[in-house]
């Protein structure tokens, strides 16, 4: 059977639906006697509750019921921790300090809830917020990485000793023997800040208890559907078969969406249950910035040791990672940055410290990059400061590196963050990386173009960087793949869908192996009553674990439609076809039936069966990869910088990604250009300001610059493919690859552009604010 | 609880008449008063912009203006503009040129983009990227926006 429809750029099918402003998202939902909430959040960063009094705002008319922490008796609890440290790695230090949904000692970050207040609409319950009388003790806030870990630093959580959360260490080899044998060791200090996700739609929840039917519907922006619905059931003793939880149409999930039991989650479950009325909150832009989960703080001290000749003999680094207040998720970001801080390249030697801070600020879990961004930053850092010192082309230097494409699998040794040794599975990391010197004309530019602009007295720089991505993580996802008597096929599945257009690239998976047009797939994702078993949409895994997952179900639904076709047509399966919604004998198409008839007969309604047969034209498959599948991919940017108004302007922009198999071209473009937008604002338009107190200064869209069409460049993508041998599509995933690479890119193009002020960019975000004062000390110096 | 107010609003063409609070923002009203839940709401500062509709043909950002505003006015919303049978040129476009993901800014963008046609029948790149810097997308990268809205100038010339 020849491949029609994966590979080809397919437009989507639900556009029509979003486009006219038919799609249902969580804030559309109304049901009658629905009730809204309003939080009362703190206004310090760190503060102990003395009192709090609500019978005020109980008595403001609309109002139903507020309640505090008091208020919830036993079903206050703190949150489940969702990734507990890796078993896998010794010694590990590591304290579970999980989020609360109420306070009720002690504020440990600025927005905490102390009180919900539940009324006839939210504007009422906004006003009744108003009316609750809170006592606050001010307390001094920890906010500073370096500061939080010194003896006598504020403590955010007074049961420990101190604001570790956690201590790990990681090695490959003997870095300290490597270092002796190298012929210069680099050492720099290398800052990353926080950011946010920004999605466009905050997040949600509708939560509807219906008491009669003892069931429970929960509409909620989740990435995570399905260990939601276990996790809530579990809270309240109800069955898990009790419970639906939806995630309708997302606007963007970008990871903090993953983040579980939220308080706001927890909250709206245990009232409706209380109340028997539904409640809806929806979470407004400020709530945003202060009540859903950030990324991306670390403090790196690193080294590279490295020969004369470019090679790499060793990376050490010790590095401070923020988890904020709390540490529900586990180490997964600092794994992932250890696992990415070697990147593509052959490093025989790694040492890597890493001590988890608690500060008195939001809780961090993974946002687009998850901690990769971090280690790329590192790595391609090093090497660019390498390659000025040893007077070697940047490209070089990388070549010189690359793990060359006959060493795969390769072991690098470490824990990642799903436990097991980081094996990177395929790639060839040289054939990206010429592809983007190529696309973005290098040599003509370094020798030709760059010069002249710079006569010009312009300030024009250029950068290249290679990644990689580990994507595909496990441990599972499952699909339901159905024909119908229509003829058409239903395919479930439990991961859910923020823009990634699942309802298309899946469909064409199922429509190659069916024989039927992906416009006849009516594909169903994020609904635990379609779907109830797996994890979720994260870590750049639904076109490798979901979409592995309906292949594999469409393949036996296909092996179905042949059995019964044969017996039904008389005819051996060899000699029988699927196209265009049919069954047919190959060359004599007369001789077919169509799947909506098959459909039918494989459900009778009378008759006896035979024994050992499954009713209908239908299969549920699971898939689970052995370890992820690991993408990779080179970014290049020209860009001009005007060292008066430190205003930054992208010339060009070269992206070239290896995503294995591409379900659809249309649809990975449109990942790489919306990765690379962020990636953009974590270069530098975005970062969150928080003061000493653990005030966040810019907590809106005004204050917090999320990049426009203007700040964006047009990019150019190109494509390399080595298809993962991990898998049967061949796929790797691309949601987040777009992001991970581009502050290292930022940085090597800035310092490029500035070689005459001679400075050098290792931070991330960087700001005009940043820039003019590097630019300040710099000229300060000549 | 202040007395409400009696409007009477004209939206995509049909005239309601609704009594509210004179503190109920225009994309409320829309949203959970006509239940026309396409156009959304992302900040409610004026910022992100996805809250655009079109109010005497002039793009406005609902959230920062009140229902009683309306009041004897003309309000288009992206209901007004195709449906999924029938879609506007620029909304088919849109799906060509793949300029939707998840979908929640797209209304905003349409809105915006809608008198910028018809004011600028053949803009360059420049003159539209200008146009949507008032519209923040996070998922797109603004990319196949721009390709959709040259697109859509191109089908809406002929």
């Amino acid at each position: 059977m020849t491949k029609k429809w994966v590979g080809q750029r397919l437009t989507r099918t639900e556009d029509p639906r979003l486009l006219t402003g038919q799609a249902l998202f969580v804030d559309d939902v109304e049901i009658p006697g629905m009730l809204h909430a309003a939080f009362l959040r703190s206004d310090y960063a760190h503060a102990r509750l003395q009192s709090i009094d609500v019978s005020a705002a109980r008595e403001r008319p609309g109002v139903v019921a507020v309640y505090t922490a008091e208020d919830m008796g036993d079903a206050w609890q703190h949150g489940p921790p969702l990734v507990i440290p890796p078993p896998t790695v010794e010694d590990v230090v590591f304290h579970t300090r999980t989020q609360v949904p109420l306070v009720k000692d002690k504020v440990r970050y600025l927005g905490e809830p102390l009180a919900m207040v539940l009324a006839e609409s939210r504007y009422i319950a906004e006003d009744a917020v108003e009316d609750i009388f809170v006592d606050l003790e001010p307390l001094e806030a920890v906010v500073d990485l370096e500061a939080a870990l010194e003896p006598g630093a504020p403590l955010v959580h007074d049961d420990l000793d101190s604001n570790l959360a956690a201590h790990l260490v990681q090695d490959k080899g003997d870095y300290a023997a490597a270092r002796e044998k190298a012929d210069l060791v680099i050492q720099r200090r290398i800052v990353i800040d926080r950011c946010v996700a920004g999605a466009m739609e905050n997040r949600g929840i509708v939560a509807s208890w219906d008491k009669k039917a003892q069931h429970l519907t929960i509409w909620d922006t989740t990435q995570a559907p399905i260990p939601v619905r276990n996790g809530l059931a579990g809270m309240f003793g109800l069955a898990s078969n009790q419970v639906r939880v939806i995630a309708p149409f997302v606007g963007g999930g970008f990871g903090p969406k993953i983040m579980m039991f939220y308080a706001e989650e927890v909250l709206l479950t245990w009232a409706t249950l209380k109340l028997g009325r539904p409640i809806k909150w929806i979470e407004d832009r400020r709530e945003n910035f202060l009540a859903t989960t950030q990324e991306r703080g670390q403090v790196h001290d690193a080294e590279i040791a490295i020969t004369r000749n470019g090679r790499i003999l060793g990376v050490s680094h010790t590095f401070l990672h923020d988890t904020g207040a709390y540490d529900p998720y586990g180490l997964t970001i600092p794994l992932n940055t250890q696992s990415h801080a070697m990147s593509a390249y052959d490093v025989p030697n790694y040492h890597s410290d890493l001590k988890v801070v608690f500060t008195n600020k939001m809780i961090t879990t993974p946002v687009r990059g998850a901690g990769r961004p971090q280690g790329i930053f590192l790595m391609e850092r090093l090497l660019d400061v390498a390659a000025k010192e040893l007077g070697m082309d940047r490209i070089e230097i990388r070549k010189r590196n690359f793990i060359p494409p006959e060493a795969f699998p390769y072991n690098h040794k470490i824990i990642d963050q799903a436990f097991a040794e980081l094996v990177l599975d395929s790639g060839n990391y040289l054939a990206t990386l010429e592809k983007a010197v190529d696309m973005i004309g290098y040599e003509e530019f370094i020798k030709e173009e760059q010069p002249r602009l710079r006569a010009e007295g312009r300030h024009v720089g250029i950068g290249i960087v290679s990644f990689i991505e580990t994507t595909g993580v496990g441990p599972y996802e499952g699909a339901r793949v159905t024909v119908e008597t229509d003829g058409r096929v239903s395919v479930a599945t439990g991961v859910g869908t923020q823009g990634q257009a699942h309802f298309t690239s899946f469909a064409q998976i199922v429509a190659d192996q069916l024989g039927v047009s992906p416009r006849d797939v009516r594909m169903v994702t994020g609904d635990t009553a379609e779907f109830h078993w797996g994890t979720g949409t994260f870590a750049s895994r639904g076109s490798v674990v979901a979409a592995n997952a309906i292949h594999a179900a469409a393949k036996s639904v296909r092996a179905k439609i042949l059995k019964l076709a044969s017996k039904v047509l008389e005819t051996p399966e060899e000699e029988l076809e699927l196209e265009d919604g049919v069954v047919r004998v190959a060359d004599v198409p007369r001789q077919s039936i169509s799947l909506g008839e098959l459909a039918a007969l494989a459900n009778p309604l009378r008759g006896a069966v035979e024994p050992g047969t499954e009713p209908g034209l239908e299969s549920t498959d699971y898939f689970g990869p052995q370890y992820g599948a690991t993408a990779n991919g080179a970014h290049a940017m020209i860009l001009e910088v005007d060292p008066e108004t430190m205003m930054v302007d992208i010339k060009r922009y070269v992206a070239v990604e290896d995503c294995g198999t591409m379900l659809n071209p249309l649809v990975v473009e449109g990942q790489v250009h919306g990765g690379i937008a962020l990636g953009i604002g974590n270069s530098y338009y975005e970062q969150l300001v928080y003061d000493e107190n653990g005030q966040l200064l810019n907590a809106s869209l005004a204050d917090y610059l999320i990049p426009t069409a203007w700040e964006i460049p047009r990019i150019e993508v190109g494509h390399e493919e080595t298809r993962s041998p991990l898998n049967p599509i061949g796929s790797k995933g691309v949601g987040e690859a777009g992001t991970i690479p581009v502050p290292a890119l930022f940085a090597q193009a800035l310092e490029d552009a500035l070689a005459d002020y001679g400075v050098e960019v290792l931070e991330a975000p960087m700001s005009p604010n940043k820039l003019f004062e590097l630019l300040q000390a710099a000229e300060h110096k000549t | 609880m202040s007395d409400l107010i009696n409007v009477t609003v004209t939206v995509n063409g049909t005239q309601y008449a609704r009594a509210v609070e004179p503190r109920l923002l225009l994309s409320d009203f829309l949203r959970h008063d006509l239940g026309l839940t396409g156009t959304h709401v992302g900040c409610e500062h004026g910022v992100c912009g996805a809250c655009t509709v079109l109010f005497d043909g002039e793009p406005v950002r609902s959230c920062l203006m009140f229902a009683v505003q309306a009041d004897g006015h003309k309000v288009l919303t992206v209901e007004g503009l195709g449906t999924m049978d029938n879609m506007h040129p620029l909304q088919e476009a849109f799906q060509e040129a793949h300029a939707v993901q998840c979908g929640f800014c797209t209304p905003g963008f349409l809105m915006s983009l809608l008198p910028f046609l018809e004011e600028n029948p053949n803009p360059t790149e420049e003159e539209i990227r200008e146009a949507i810097s008032g519209n923040l997308c996070r998922c797109t990268g603004y990319q196949h926006i721009v390709d959709a809205v040259k697109l859509a100038a191109e089908k809406m010339r002929t």
